[in-house]
């Protein structure tokens, strides 16, 4: 059985405007899948949908098995979840949040504050459970949102863009926490907007732009659409020729540019080594040479015609779209 | 804790100090004291205020998403609006005590005794309960605080437009009217009659309907707010 299983999901909100336009999609148990798109795409949206908090005006949706709309309550039993801007009380302490998440869900007192201890410990804020919220930093709200998310040990826990303003380190420790989670079981469907944390994270990605999701795969497989990996080899003045021919037949050879030999390589990294072996042995002098991955900002080029980081202009109607 | 003991206390006090002169005016109620007269007035004042306080917490917890903690939890989503209305009652149940208090420090008769004592912190925590429910259902309607703090001044006019401060019989046309049939009087009649004489039953039931409408009514209101808000996203 899915994870999650959605057909055709649509929210439209007063003035007809569509946040979500017709989304499918299926998410299998113990899969991280990431939902990946720039501001306003219609993620927050998808999400609020399928934690119960917003009704869909079209489509389907299960989550653990159990219908958002006719079966909420189930669904909720079911579910973690930490939303965007981790919504927690300030004035409450990290142990108090976590006994009331558990207190929410039904947990009998002690087993929830055995609960309580055992996740502040495992995302390393045991030292700081009793102070107030308001004194924590950002990476320290989200972890303990995370925790309080993971309090009834849910089936399927729900990520709203978890990393979203924090530092690199803090970054970090929320993605290893995360595959931490996924190594124990849990199905995870976060939303992201930053590519590396969908490229490294996620079993497979969605890419979702005006409400439309318009690609979805492994990021592997997503990137391999746009292209192969492709090295820039830059030798000597005058030995642009030779080289080209000491390389011939390892890639496909691109366009040379800016003086660089292009060559596309269809095994990716592990075709680097033979193309630095045949410039060596043919008595070149490498002034540098890189490795170029195809990203998956290339795949949302490709799809919608515009970049996906760094840009905080609504998203483009997609090019093409997946249903 | 300052808009429900602060400022109906100081208000109390102007009062009690500036205008206790009117005790005599023809038309007003026998009493024992102007304090006497003005208890219940302060303990509605500060359950109106105690339900504006916890309108604008929740506007603040809907506006920084804590709700959606609560409405993503397997419990009822109404124990949301009711968890708060359990705190105004306690912060109402907190209030009548206080003023019960500070009246029989400062001389005033409770001329039905602990029997009325009783009466008027029960009417007092309802009313507070009634009153947290409409802060509740504009908060949810509106998500915002701004809008649940704007409706602050109202509380004034509401008050002043019953017999709150002032026996609706001594006031000019058409705020008399108006306070007759405004049910906070009923409510502060139902708290005063205790207080200033003994039960006559008619004013208590008075204020009990009075209670259980705005409490039905509002109640209903939130309930609305709440499904319009799930509804809707907002």
């Amino acid at each position: 059985m899915a994870a999650i299983e959605v057909r055709g999901l649509e929210r439209e909100f007063g003035g007809g405007v569509k946040a979500v336009r017709g989304v499918d999609l299926d998410v299998a148990e113990g899969e991280i899948y990431a939902f990946l798109g720039p501001n306003g795409a219609g993620k927050t949206t998808t999400v609020r949908m399928l934690t119960t908090l917003l009704r869909p005006t079209g489509g389907t949706a299960k989550v653990a098995g159990h219908d958002v709309v006719t079966q909420a309550g189930e669904v909720r039993k079911s579910i973690g979840v930490a939303l965007q801007e981790a919504a927690l009380d300030p004035l409450m302490t990290g142990r108090e949040l976590i006994r009331l998440q558990a207190t929410l869900h039904g947990l009998p007192r002690a087993e929830g504050e055995e609960r309580a201890e055992a996740l502040l410990d495992r995302v390393g804020l045991d030292h700081a459970a009793d102070r107030r919220v308001g004194t924590y930093s950002g990476g320290m709200k989200r972890r303990l949102d995370l925790a309080s998310a993971l309090v009834h040990q849910p089936r399927v826990l729900f990520l709203d863009e978890p990393t979203t303003g924090l530092d690199p380190v803090s970054r970090k420790a929320i993605w290893e926490e995360v595959q931490a989670l996924n190594d124990d079981g849990a199905t995870i469907f976060l939303t992201t907007q930053y590519l590396e944390e969908a490229d490294q994270l996620a079993d497979r990605v969605g890419i979702i732009a005006g409400g439309l999701l318009v690609a979805e795969d492994t990021p592997t497989a997503l990137k391999a659409e746009v292209g192969r990996s492709h090295v820039e080899i830059a030798v000597c003045d005058g030995e642009l020729k030779r080289a080209e021919e000491a390389v011939a037949g390892l890639g496909k050879p691109l366009p040379s540019r800016d003086g660089l030999l292009l060559l596309e390589l269809e095994g990716g990294a592990s075709g680097v080594a033979p193309v630095v072996r045949a410039l060596d042995e043919a008595g070149l002098a490498v002034e540098g040479l890189d490795l170029v991955e195809p990203t998956l900002d290339d795949v949302f080029v490709a799809r919608t015609g515009q970049h996906l980081e760094g840009d905080d202009e609504p998203a483009p109607e997609p090019v093409t779209a997946e249903s | 804790m300052a808009p429900i003991i602060i400022f109906p206390t100081l208000l109390l006090a102007v009062q009690t100090g500036g205008a206790s002169g009117a005790v005599d005016l023809p038309g007003f109620p026998e009493v024992n004291g102007f304090l006497d007269f003005m208890l219940a007035g302060a303990m509605i004042q500060s359950c109106l205020l105690a339900g504006n306080s916890g309108g604008i917490a929740l506007a603040v917890d809907i506006e920084m998403g804590f709700t959606d903690r609560l409405l993503a939890a397997p419990i009822s989503r109404f124990s949301m609006v009711l968890g708060r209305l359990a705190g105004t009652a306690a912060l109402g149940a907190f209030s009548a005590v206080y003023y019960i208090l500070l009246g029989l420090i400062f001389g005033a008769r409770i001329e039905e005794g602990v029997v009325g004592i009783i009466l008027m912190i029960f009417f007092v925590t309802l009313a507070a309960i009634a009153f947290g429910g409409i802060g509740a259902a504009i908060a949810i309607r509106s998500g915002s605080a701004s809008v649940v703090q704007g409706l602050f001044p109202l509380v004034f006019v509401i008050l002043f437009l019953s017999s709150a401060f002032f026996p609706y019989e001594l006031m000019q046309e058409p705020a008399a009217t108006v306070a007759e049939f405004n049910p906070v009087s009923f409510i502060v009649e139902g708290v005063r009659d205790p207080v200033i004489s003994t039960l006559t039953g008619e004013d208590a039931w008075k204020a009990f309907v009075s209670i259980l409408g705005i409490i039905a009514l509002s109640l209903a209101l939130s309930a609305g707010a709440l499904r319009h808000r799930l509804r809707t996203g907002g």
